[in-house]
């Protein structure tokens, strides 16, 4: 039995109208740190216009935001600072790695630059480039609008990135023997004082 | 055309007849002279009375692996007169274990961070300075890293945090 | 987890005892640091009684790469220093290197060089006074401006390939030539950007909230200026007549005919003036070279050993075979003496150089890379002192710190 539906009115998944309007108004806090923080600039400004895809501000401010693009070498110092910006962010929440450093540590294989974010941070978009072209950086927001419409969010199902986060720390090298010093890291120690019990030791699981 | 700068025989003969004779040798009209630590702030002090009122950059050089080095660290003064824009490098050699020289800090006010960094990275305690304390590295950062002896990925540190999973926070 | 703390977080330490003092922690992460810079404000109401600022927070081991790098490599690290004026740096870097080797380069290569260092220097201050701009809430300067970086990137596009982070200049030349589009390019931009700049001129010189806000802001005295090593634009808004350009000419400089800008004030106004009118004297340089660009090879011959010579040299003259092969093999090079030099450019930002220690390998054995913004940066707390937290902003803007230059 056909139903006549007036043409003003849409039927969905409540799961697939909440993905739709999460992705259509994703509102990017810049952790812009160097370089690729001008090229974000330059697509947020007239030419490349982000406006377009709905990320009409950028909000400085983590609680008002749900996409960290961080454009950008992060360095040590400035890693607890990303990763207490993260943790201030409301859930749903995305990340975009942008450009080779924030990506792998890029050019900088040095004793201050972390090699990639993914190393502490759940990421879900990488932007290769030094840096990236804008017309990249657009790329890479319109795949994430695809992975968000297809991982919903009411379910919960972008939690099942889980085991590919475990994965990715399994990348952590150990080439040298690290100078574990777990004075300032609360999670370390704990993850140190596990390794009496039989938990998998750090960085190989 | 490479620009020749204005010649310091004025500056360098009231050194001489100062501190008697001194090290002074040119490379590509650049003059340099090296001067001794126990007189390098008077030597200084007497180059900003003479006209040298630009301090340009404090910096250092570490000849652990330099063929026919006799000292392990070479701290650079860059200075320039704006009046006249003559141009001169001061050098002075310390060694380990405790390097360690006398801050500028009264003469010129810019040497403040300059100086800090030199201590951050190379380990050159300066005497006399207001607040002698890490620029660049985390405070907690043991080493210092533009030594010779760390190496350029340095010692773990950097893999050294926490790790945050999508289910955290 | 703690993110560092200070000791100016304890107020005992700082000496300041009253407690209506508190203290805001201004960054490092925060919309008007450019990047990131971090500064511990201790205020009474608004105004600002003490700041302490605070760096590191990109420092990235530039000056340890520069040892393990070539002279030709490092250029592209050189590019990620100040990263708004990239060819600016480029350009540095490779006369420091090129002083060191006691290279000469071609007439062509001084002119196409002068050209793109003024081209960067145009950049520069584009973004320089579109933040400050931006800043103080004018966003549409910052949209023409940008709008004008997106012209000065497509003429570096065409050139060499890269937007920015070009990494175009190479020892005793560049690393492509001048072709007649990119020539066309900067004749057609040369026409059309004084209109935009008058313009952007329109919407915030005279514009009475932007003076409020910047007029006696910050104010640098010529004295303090000096003593704290500050160059450049800063400078000479405070009254220092001190530009390389005309008292140390370097590239091709002393064939054109430019004036250099000051100012007396020395607060925030009159620092975005000196950088608006060298915008224009930028433009003057870039349309007296461009015309009078001389032919020939813009990479030094291939007697001197320096330069990649070219393929054509390479497959048909026994020279340019030999030349290439002692360039390409690791264990020849070119003859790097045993010594020390330093060379400054006028660097958009201020005397930038750097201190190369040569010790006959490839790579430098220290490349000591002298920042205009660390002593800028200092600066800071004495400029600042008295002033509300809303001047916080412009004079930081207006200071055209380079978190990437500062930390290295």
């Amino acid at each position: 039995m056909a139903l006549e539906l007036p043409e003003n009115v849409v039927v969905s998944r409540l799961d697939e109208l909440a993905n739709w309007c999460r992705k259509n108004s994703l509102w990017p806090m810049p952790f812009a740190t160097a370089c690729c923080g001008i090229e974000l600039m330059a697509t947020g400004a007239s030419k490349h216009d982000l406006a377009r895809f709905g990320a009409e501000v950028f909000r400085f401010s983590p609680r008002q935001c749900d996409l960290m693009i961080v454009a950008g070498r992060v360095v040590m110092k400035m890693l607890p600072v990303l990763q207490r910006i993260w943790l201030q962010m409301h859930e749903p929440k995305w990340c975009i790695s942008m450009g080779a450093c924030a990506s792998t540590g890029g050019v900088f294989d040095t004793y201050a630059v972390v090699q990639g974010i993914d190393r502490f941070l759940p990421v879900d978009m990488y932007v290769p480039g030094c840096p990236p072209r804008p017309e990249q950086l657009i790329q890479a927001i319109i795949d994430l609008q695809d992975k968000i419409q297809r991982e919903g969010t009411i379910s919960g199902r972008e939690f099942d990135t889980v085991e590919r986060q475990q994965r990715k720390r399994a990348l952590v090298e150990s080439i040298e023997p690290l100078t574990l010093d777990a004075s300032r890291n609360p999670l370390l120690q704990q993850q140190l004082s596990g390794l009496h019990t039989n938990a998998p030791p750090l960085g190989r699981s | 055309m490479p620009h020749t700068p204005p010649p310091l025989d004025n500056v360098l003969q009231s050194l001489a007849s100062r501190w008697g004779t001194l090290d002074v040798s040119t490379y590509r009209n650049q003059t340099r002279i090296v001067v001794a630590e126990s007189v390098s702030l008077e030597v200084l002090e007497f180059l900003k009375a003479e006209g040298f009122d630009l301090l340009v950059d404090v910096t250092c050089v570490d000849y652990l692996e330099y063929r026919g080095a006799l000292n392990r660290y070479g701290l650079v003064y860059l200075l320039t007169a704006t009046t006249t824009n003559q141009r001169l490098t001061v050098r002075v050699f310390v060694d380990d274990p405790t390097p360690c020289v006398r801050s500028v800090v009264p003469l010129w006010e810019a040497a403040n961070w300059l100086e800090r960094e030199v201590w951050d990275l190379f380990g050159i305690h300066f005497e006399g300075h207001p607040d002698l304390r890490r620029l660049l590295m985390p405070e907690e950062f043991a080493a210092h890293p533009l030594r010779k002896d760390y190496p350029l990925q340095g010692r773990g540190e950097r893999h050294n945090f926490p790790i945050l999973t999508r289910h955290d926070g | 987890m703690a993110i560092a703390t200070t000791e100016f977080e304890s107020a005992e330490r700082a000496g300041h005892s009253k407690d209506y003092h508190w203290t805001l922690n201004f960054g490092p992460q925060h919309p008007a640091t450019h990047t990131t810079l971090r500064i511990v404000l201790t205020l009474d109401g608004e105004r600002v009684v003490d700041a302490q600022p605070e760096m590191g927070y990109l420092h990235s081991g530039f000056e340890k790469l520069g040892e393990h790098l070539t002279f030709n490599q490092y250029v592209t690290v050189t590019d990620r220093m100040n990263y708004i004026s990239p060819m600016a740096n480029n350009v540095a870097w490779h006369c420091a290197v090129e002083k060191l080797l006691g290279i000469d380069l071609t007439p062509r290569c001084r002119y196409i060089r002068t050209i793109v260092a003024e081209l960067a220097r145009l950049s520069d201050h584009l973004l320089s006074n579109g933040a400050v701009g931006l800043d103080t809430g004018a966003f549409t300067f910052f949209l023409y401006a940008f709008y004008q970086r997106e012209v000065i990137y497509d003429i570096f596009e065409t050139l060499c390939g890269a937007r920015f982070t070009n990494s175009y200049t190479r020892v005793g030349g560049v690393s492509h030539d001048f072709t007649p589009l990119v020539v066309q390019k900067i004749r057609d931009f040369v026409k059309t950007f004084p209109k935009t700049l008058r313009d952007m001129e329109h919407l915030l010189t005279r514009n009475r909230i932007f003076v409020d806000r910047t007029q006696g802001v910050g104010v640098l005295s010529k004295a303090e200026a000096i003593g704290r090593g500050a160059t450049g634009p800063v400078a000479r808004a405070s009254g220092v007549t001190r530009d390389l350009r005309k008292d140390e000419p370097y590239l091709a400089y002393e064939d054109f005919d430019f004036q250099v800008c000051c100012a007396v004030a020395g607060d925030c106004y009159a620092r975005y003036c000196v950088r608006m009118q060298e915008m224009r004297e930028s433009l003057k340089i870039i349309a007296q070279a461009i015309e009078n660009l001389p032919a020939g090879a813009a990479n030094v011959g291939i007697d001197q050993r320096a330069a990649l010579p070219t393929k054509k040299q390479v497959y048909s003259t026994i020279e340019g075979t030999i030349s290439h092969f002692e360039l390409s093999m690791s264990n020849r090079g070119f003859a790097v003496p045993c010594e020390e030099s330093y060379a400054a450019t006028e660097a958009p930002n201020g005397e930038l150089g750097f201190y190369i220690v040569g010790d006959g390998g490839e790579s430098a054995y220290r490349a000591r890379c002298r920042p205009p913004s660390v002593l800028h940066f200092a600066l800071f707390p004495h400029l600042i002192r008295g002033h509300t937290l809303s001047d916080v902003v412009a004079v930081l803007g207006s200071l055209n710190i380079i978190a990437a230059e500062l930390d290295r």
